[in-house]
């Protein structure tokens, strides 16, 4: 960790001698582009790989463990599945989904949409929206697992206090399933953000990044440049910005998770 | 109380994610059956369950030798995290000494740092010491990286053993040692167990490190060798997707046995973390 903080002070192919370059791989990274779109392209991972999921699973396992169906057990191992499966795997699975000759644009024309159907991963407008639904596809099911845990801690009793005052279902979440679940929401929000942030394994078997520079993260862009194009100072500066983001991120869920359980 | 479409509706909403969260698997798995280099147009149910797909993927991308390689590796990163983690976690759980909590912080830190950030002083001291191409390069950093995870989980099933039974076993004269061995241990099955699952799970699907840290075909990892498989068959979809299906099956196989395991320590590490 503090040997990449080290290399990053330096101008480094990765083969020839190194040279001091002082904070300048850092001052090159303000006005680098690429850098700057990775980043934002990981805001926008955010929103799918966290916080579309969370919301759907929230909603998911209020509506589920409301009812009290039947089966709950062996949904939780299914939708649990996406977490077990190397996301090399999964990339290959969604590249298949997403192909011009693949399921969803068969569906498309299908239903008359043809119109709407493309090559997914390769479309600049929707590339990066694409690989987004990926993470959602992976972190749905595991939020809903962990929220139904979380619900089913709660005591019935407070379920049925806000009957007997007349909640309806809506008010009945709000009042009782959300403010329960403040601890796994958290835990929810800090793990996929975490893995928003990281991505790399799944973008780099379905897009590379591609096309153009539409679906680049910093992790990617860290791969690139310190094993393919030699610019090894200019990484480590970014892997180091990365892992700062990272752990200020995590230091400042974790005390939000603490303050709340005081 | 609860009506009749109400529990309908649950019932369809539950029936259709349990859909989507298999459909682009089963999808693939379909796929697989079909010939080598057959052009497939959407979902397309396979007429016969011929493996032949499979076994012709297995050994155009020796899978034999991949899955033999993240075996070696696999293991070792599960044993060297039992063996080292567990009088570890002993000692941060049921003892006191200086620096503890510090101590336990620096591991801790490793359950949120990731690969990515490390990876590149990571590739380049493992070339300076000649490690790169080997299996070294891919079970000591994960065998570190595990082991916060390791530390972590069996410092609290340490901590959750009442202590009267600490107690108990001191006044019959019980060594530390023994204390740890034959009080604890025969318990804490369950606990070794999951963390064992984890982290094979964890070493099995790993992808960066071996893309770095390898670059020869006879140390490859099953999920870097299906990568390559796959830029180098990219358009035969039944091959490419035979062959992720032989790199998920491990994995996905031990889970549908002890799914248990996994979703509870995947959980409560999430959760604790």
């Amino acid at each position: 960790m503090l040997d990449g903080a080290w290399i990053s002070f330096f101008n480094w192919d990765g083969i020839t001698p190194r040279s001091w370059a002082g904070l300048a791989n850092y001052r090159e990274l303000i006005h680098d582009g690429a850098v700057h779109s990775a980043f934002l392209h990981s805001l926008v991972l955010i929103v799918f790989y966290s916080l579309l999921p969370v919301t759907l699973g929230l909603v998911l396992a209020a509506t589920l463990s409301h009812t009290r169906i039947r089966g709950l057990t062996p949904l939780r191992t299914i939708v649990f599945v996406p977490q077990v499966i190397a996301a090399v795997v999964i990339g290959v699975a969604w590249q298949w989904v997403y192909d011009p000759s693949g399921p969803l644009d068969a569906g498309l024309r299908a239903v008359g949409l043809g119109s709407l159907s493309r090559a997914w991963l390769g479309d600049f407008g929707f590339a990066l929206a694409s690989v987004g639904v990926i993470g959602t596809w992976v972190t749905t099911g595991l939020c809903v697992v962990l929220f139904l845990a979380g619900i089913q801690k709660i005591p019935l009793s407070r379920y049925e206090a806000a009957r007997v005052d007349g909640a309806g279902p809506v008010k009945e979440f709000y009042a009782v399933t959300l403010p329960a679940l403040r601890g796994e929401l958290a835990v929810a929000l800090s793990l996929t953000v975490i893995n928003a942030l990281r991505a790399f394994d799944i973008i780099f078997v379905t897009t590379k990044g591609g096309p153009g520079s539409s679906t680049t993260v910093p992790s990617l862009i860290i791969y690139q440049r310190a094993f393919v194009s030699g610019e090894v100072g200019s990484a480590a500066a970014i892997a180091v910005v990365l892992a700062l983001v990272i752990f200020t991120f995590a230091a400042v869920t974790t005390r939000l998770v603490e303050v709340q359980a005081e | 109380m609860i009506s009749r479409t109400e529990r309908t509706a649950t019932y369809a909403i539950a029936i259709a994610f349990a859909f989507l969260t298999l459909a682009p698997l089963v999808g693939i798995l379909f796929a697989a059956f079909h010939p080598p280099g057959a052009l497939l147009n959407g979902v397309s149910v396979p007429h016969s369950l011929s493996f032949s797909t499979f076994s012709n993927a297995w050994h155009r991308g020796s899978f034999g030798r991949l899955m033999l390689s993240s075996l070696i590796v696999a293991s070792s990163v599960v044993a060297a995290t039992v063996v080292l983690s567990i009088p570890a976690g002993f000692a941060f759980g049921t003892m006191r000494f200086p620096f503890s909590s510090a101590l336990f912080f620096l591991f801790l830190s490793g359950l949120v740092i990731p690969f990515e950030a490390l990876i590149v002083p990571l590739y380049y001291h493992f070339r300076d010491l000649g490690l790169t191409d080997t299996y070294w390069a891919l079970i000591l950093p994960q065998t570190g990286l595990s082991l916060s995870f390791g530390v972590f989980w069996m410092r609290a099933f340490f901590r959750a053993t009442p202590r009267s039974l600490l107690e108990a076993a001191r006044i019959d004269g019980a060594s530390s040692w023994t204390t740890m061995t034959r009080v604890l241990l025969p318990m804490g099955r369950p606990a070794i167990l999951t963390m064992v699952l984890l982290v094979f799970m964890w070493t099995w699907n790993e992808f960066l490190l071996a893309l770095v840290m390898i670059s020869d075909d006879a140390h490859r990892t099953a999920p870097l060798g299906l990568s390559v498989f796959k830029s180098r068959y990219g358009i035969d979809v039944p091959s490419v997707s035979a062959a992720a299906t032989l790199v998920a099956l491990p994995v996905l196989v031990v889970y549908v046995f002890l799914q248990r395991h996994f979703i509870r320590g995947v959980l409560s590490g999430a959760v604790k973390g």
